[in-house]
């Protein structure tokens, strides 16, 4: 069976950067997996996803979806397979949280076509997932930091992508709103989506990946299950402050 | 917009009646020739502006911004007096000018914006686009004073005025197809326009070529700015306030501003018109007029509590 997402010997650099964000980077994905990528500031995690995306195209190396190049796939379909929540989104304007989301079903429109009746109910069931169906008609502009989080989630959702890629889902997100969003993470991947997700967090890592990876200067140090590269020694290397794992209740838990 | 014909300051000040358009051949003519193809573009100016101003104010992601702040209307006047002095003074050729030296003064902007030290991305562009604004607009200086002070000299200052009362029927019609095509694949693309003020990588996510399709949105924006602006002159206001008030009255979703800003602007600006040239024997410019109602319904709109809408 193909992998979901491959780095293959990848090296990106940004234009006029004296050196690259990732050199030679290579990891597999399997399908359904739940990937959460921990590493400190400037590791090179949002550029990861934004090659996992196919917006940003390696110098040297190839990605792969599953077994076929990101560059061989029209952008239409890559919209229908890869879903981005983005660790937050500017906007000027007082869009609905439902003319938001509804944004989440362009990449199955043809660029001049009106979404459909059912386009309207497949973002409504969206916002339902996210719990915000009393907010429907809220302007996105006069909502929480959290519930925007939610909203871009929403929209992701909404997209139905076979793989979902998340910068930092949870900073802004209060605790049960992070266990509902754990659920619906859950949720997606019990149903075969492959979910790869960066974040400061190693509990919420803890708590909700299969495969952990750490990231350090666009290198991988560790990677692998979570149970065999989530310890203390991994974390002290990885955050360079001293930092032990303990188990609670059978869940791991990072203290520093 | 129709009564608009019967309204204006033949024979006495006020409304014609139908009886006295039936019996006189000198009301018949004014009407048609000169009230309706009049109106006619100020229907077309107005929706033109307003759909620029809404396309840019969305893509740029600041509803600050209109087609003058970029350079486009700056451009668009310096290829009409460029045109009347150097090429041919045809209306074709004007218009075409026009519309080069907008979409030269739109992608200098642009480009200077990538290029500015300073600020963040809409800050440069603006900064840029009042830089590249200004460029343009002492260029026209120049022109008028090497201009023929009796020929080209009142031609050229009539664009910077900005009016109506020298169309003819002719000109209205030489400005339509650039204007229906600029405005038919706006309105095609009214929901797509939404995606297309996202970031970039979250529009790629979604299946769009953020570039590509935003060069195409705002060439189709350019195209009737300045055409219209190639007729009628520099008529101020209308593409930065019209906009907000389509998405205080409709939401911010272009399938429901878009199409608003356009009829709004329409009606907005023959009202403009029928105003300055009824109200005293001399006319007043339209700009004026505009600027005046424009920002008093704004300042009310502004005051109002927002609607947003479900879908």
């Amino acid at each position: 069976m193909n992998s979901a997402l491959e780095f293959d010997h990848v090296t990106f650099r940004y234009p006029g950067a004296a050196r690259p964000v990732l050199e030679n980077f290579c990891l597999t994905i399997e399908p359904g997996a739940r990937m959460a990528i921990l590493g400190q500031n400037g590791a090179g995690k949002t550029t990861l996803l934004h090659l996992a995306l196919g917006w940003l195209k390696p110098q040297a190396g190839s990605i792969r979806l599953a077994g076929k190049p990101l560059s061989a796939y029209r952008r239409q379909e890559l919209g229908q397979q890869i879903g981005l929540v983005p660790q937050s989104e500017h906007s000027a304007f007082e869009y609905s949280l439902l003319e938001f989301v509804l944004l989440g079903r362009a990449p199955y429109l043809p660029p001049l076509a009106m979404p459909t009746e059912q386009d309207v109910a497949m973002a409504r069931r969206a916002i339902q997932q996210v719990g915000l169906s009393s907010l429907e008609t809220r302007s996105i502009l006069n909502i929480s930091g959290g519930e925007r989080q939610l909203v871009l989630m929403a929209r992701a959702l909404a997209q139905q992508p076979g793989l979902l890629l998340l910068d930092e889902p949870t900073s802004h997100l209060d605790l049960g709103n992070k266990v509902r969003l754990m659920q619906l993470l859950r949720e997606c991947s019990a149903q075969g989506v492959t979910v790869v997700f960066t974040t400061h967090e190693p509990e919420f890592a803890a708590a909700m990946a299969t495969h952990l990876v750490l990231m350090q200067k666009g290198q991988i140090l560790n990677a692998g299950y979570l149970d065999e590269v989530f310890n203390g020694d991994n974390l002290t290397q990885l955050y360079q402050a001293p930092v032990t794992v303990v188990e609670l209740e059978g869940r791991k838990v990072a203290l520093w | 917009m129709g009564a608009s014909l019967f309204l204006g300051r033949y024979p006495t000040p006020g409304w014609i009646s139908l009886e006295r358009l039936n019996s006189d051949a000198m009301a018949q003519s004014l009407v048609w020739n000169l009230r309706a193809p009049r109106i006619v573009v100020a229907i077309l100016l107005g929706a033109s502006l307003a759909c620029a101003g809404a396309v840019f104010q969305t893509i740029f992601g600041n509803p600050l911004i209109e087609p003058g702040f970029l350079g486009v209307s700056q451009g668009a006047a310096f290829g009409a007096a460029f045109s009347i002095l150097f090429l041919v003074n045809s209306a074709w050729a004007v218009q075409a000018s026009a519309a080069l030296f907008a979409l030269l003064g739109l992608g200098l902007s642009y480009l200077l914006a990538r290029r500015v030290r300073y600020g963040g991305w809409l800050l440069r562009l603006v900064l840029a686009g009042i830089a590249v604004s200004a460029l343009f607009s002492s260029a026209v200086g120049v022109l008028k004073y090497i201009a023929d002070p009796l020929r080209e000299l009142p031609e050229i200052t009539f664009w910077l005025l900005g009016g109506l009362s020298s169309i003819s029927w002719p000109r209205a019609l030489s400005i339509l197809p650039a204007v229906l095509l600029g405005l038919f694949v706006c309105y095609r693309m009214r929901w797509r326009m939404n995606l297309l003020a996202l970031s970039d990588e979250t529009a790629f996510s979604l299946g769009a070529a953020p570039g590509r399709e935003r060069i195409l949105l705002l060439v189709a924006a350019v195209l009737p700015t300045a055409a219209v602006i190639s007729v009628a002159g520099m008529v101020g206001w209308v593409g930065l306030i019209i906009p907000h008030m389509a998405r205080r009255l409709f939401g911010a979703d272009g399938r429901y501003a878009l199409p608003a800003a356009m009829l709004i602007g329409a009606i907005f600006t023959v009202l403009c018109d029928d105003l300055g040239r009824t109200l005293f024997t001399g006319e007043i410019p339209l700009g004026i007029v505009t600027s005046l109602l424009g920002a008093l319904t704004f300042l009310i709109l502004m005051m109002r509590p927002v609607n947003v809408k479900g879908v």
